[in-house]
């Protein structure tokens, strides 16, 4: 039995203990739900960095775009949102049931797409670079993003927007983001599954081995990189929906755009759990929230000593991640097939042998 | 001569001081196998990379099936059926060689949504005897990037044969591949020269091989056309003879 015929099996399980967890551990339940927003991080980076060879450092851009658009929306649907968000408000308002909820499922919705249409003008101007220009590009999209919220009055600028309160018990509250959250994961990782198995998964895969072939070979590349970044900021514009939804306050630099936190968190999870595979961003997010809520919590002031450590361990020691280490070792496991250990064919190196020109010795 | 498939008239393309290629003009006659020699640093890369759209040439006109492709991408090129391979063989290393031949389709309809359909039957077939036919059908399984360099050669002529090229430009076909796969590598170009009907325009080093192959041969040398004609007055042209082995 090998890991492909049991996948199916692993997704029923997924499903099982996504939907008991809260139940079994109510104490936990945002963690938890913060572990499947981990979870949605690592597997839209590892779309555009494992499975295309383009490393991202701007991804974050997509959450906190999203999450900015719903704020947005949410407010705007019924309120003036410069007049909600200013600073000299003295009313309270309050969001009815309906209110709340309309503007909730809007609010997501144009996040998913907001965020997408975004994917599409900054793929547009990125795709120009790649490699490491790739990644300064990106990283330079989400700094400029932080800074220009940070200073625009209408949505609050740097002292953020408080999202309308939602309304039901806090442990209804709780539950109710830890399903989102958990089932836009799981919808994530069956879309991707999918996904990777058509025409769109062979191509990115070849735009990671060798680009300039896959131009040579008449292959839309600008089409497949455009549209992977697309999906990436799709569910990273609903996931950040949610999540400011949760929090229940939203502000540029720590919670909408950080990038050195859940930014940096997105690439160490994927390179822990192994780049370019279906299971290795969630076993890598996993293990990493779970290394980091640790850490966190017995070596507080230490934290980032500890994600230091972690990062240098990845990238001298353990590149392949966990399910990328594991499927070099059991390959066959994995349903992937290597050259068994045969004789090389005899080649060139033959001739210089038999050449006769150093018989020095007798 | 035969109606031409591709016709270059004055191409010249230099990079900063060097001029690489200087007012080259040649035609390749359509389902003919077609050879380019010249020494080392004779610009027969060059002239490859700027037919197929690598790079823009600085002056000259480059046509194929009468239509002007100087001013266009290496995509575009791919896509209307001009295809080449390169001299350091260049292969999808991280994937099975069944799906480097399954990406290697031609992309020349691929619409939108071709972007999410899975394989289907009758490719992943014709993918099979492709490389049964360039003989890795035994390991279409395994990692492209495991094969030994002349494996991964012979790939990337079934991917290139895949894409149902018009034309192939073959760069050094039999280079670093061992002597005694050559032979099998020159049957298998020529039935795909006479079996699929594709024109063949291939650089090469191994004289024998190319002789063996074309029916006409153009040699560069300095960056320019040095002398064209079919493989018997190649071999007798003492001016070729005085260019590889660097008399004055």
């Amino acid at each position: 039995m090998n890991a492909t015929s049991l996948q199916p099996l692993i997704f029923w399980l997924l499903l099982l203990v996504g939907i008991a967890a809260p139940l079994l551990f109510p104490d936990y339940s945002n963690q938890l739900a913060v572990l499947w927003l981990m979870v949605i991080f690592a597997l839209t980076w590892d779309i555009l960095g494992g499975q295309m060879g383009y490393n991202s450092l701007g991804n974050i851009f997509f959450f906190g775009a999203g999450m900015y658009i719903a704020a947005v929306v949410q407010i705007g649907l019924f309120y003036d949102v410069g007049m909600y968000t200013s600073a000299g408000r003295t009313t309270h308002i309050v969001f009815t049931h309906a209110q709340y909820f309309t503007g909730f499922v809007l609010g997501l919705a144009a996040a998913g797409i907001g965020s997408a249409l975004l994917a599409l003008i900054i793929g547009w101007i990125v795709f120009g670079l790649r490699g490491p220009y790739f990644a300064i590009g990106t990283l330079g999209v989400a700094v400029a993003a932080a800074e220009l919220m940070a200073s625009w009055e209408w949505v609050g600028a740097a002292s953020g927007i408080s999202l309308p309160v939602f309304p039901g018990e806090p442990e209804f509250q709780k539950l109710f983001f830890y399903l989102l959250l958990f089932a836009l994961a799981f919808v994530l990782l069956v879309f991707l599954r999918w996904l990777y198995a058509t025409n769109f998964g062979l191509a990115v895969n070849a735009i990671r081995d060798d680009e300039e072939k896959a131009e040579a070979m008449g292959l839309h590349t600008r089409r497949y990189k455009r549209t992977a970044l697309v999906i990436a900021a799709f569910f990273l514009g609903i996931a950040g929906a949610m999540f400011g939804n949760m929090i229940g306050f939203i502000e540029p630099r720590d919670i909408a755009f950080p990038t050195t936190t859940f930014n940096i968190f997105m690439v160490l999870m994927v390179l822990l759990g192994g780049k370019g595979t279906l299971w290795g961003p969630v076993v890598g997010a996993v293990i990493f929230h779970v290394i980091k809520e640790v850490t966190w919590t017995y070596f507080l002031g230490w934290q980032f000593i500890a994600l230091g450590l972690l990062i240098v361990i990845i990238v001298v020691y353990f590149q392949q991640g966990v399910v990328g280490w594991l499927m070099e070792r059991y390959p066959e496991r994995f349903g992937i097939r290597v050259a068994p250990k045969e004789k090389e064919e005899p080649t060139v190196r033959m001739e210089i042998h038999l050449a006769p020109h150093s018989e020095g010795a007798e | 001569m035969s109606d031409a498939i591709i016709e270059l008239k004055g191409v010249t393309k230099s990079f900063g001081g060097v001029v690489a290629n200087r007012d080259i003009s040649l035609s390749v006659p359509r389902s003919a196998i077609t050879g380019l020699i010249g020494p080392n640093g004779s610009g027969k890369t060059t002239l490859f990379n700027s037919i197929v759209g690598y790079h823009p040439i600085d002056s000259g006109s480059i046509r194929f099936e009468g239509r002007e492709i100087s001013r266009m991408r290496v995509q575009e090129i791919a896509r209307i059926g001009m295809l080449r391979t390169f001299q350091t063989t260049r292969i999808f290393g991280k994937m099975s060689c069944l799906q480097n031949m399954l990406i290697s389709i031609p992309h020349r309809k691929a619409g939108f949504l071709d972007m999410f359909a899975r394989e289907r039957g009758d490719v992943a077939e014709r993918a099979e005897h492709l490389l049964a036919f360039v003989g890795l059908y035994d390991k279409r399984y395994l990692r492209a990037g495991s094969l030994s360099f002349g494996q991964q050669k012979l790939l990337e002529l079934a991917m290139a044969l895949m894409n149902e090229p018009t034309v192939l430009l073959l760069d050094e076909p039999t280079a670093g591949i061992n002597p005694t796969l050559i032979n099998g590598l020159i049957d298998r170009l020529r039935r795909a020269n006479s079996d699929f009907g594709i024109t063949l325009f291939i650089i090469e080093h191994n004289m024998r091989a190319i002789m063996n192959m074309a029916s006409l041969i153009y040699c560069l040398a300095h960056g320019e056309l040095l002398a064209a004609g079919n493989p018997d007055e190649i071999q007798r042209d003492q001016r070729i003879i005085d260019a590889y082995l660097g008399a004055h």
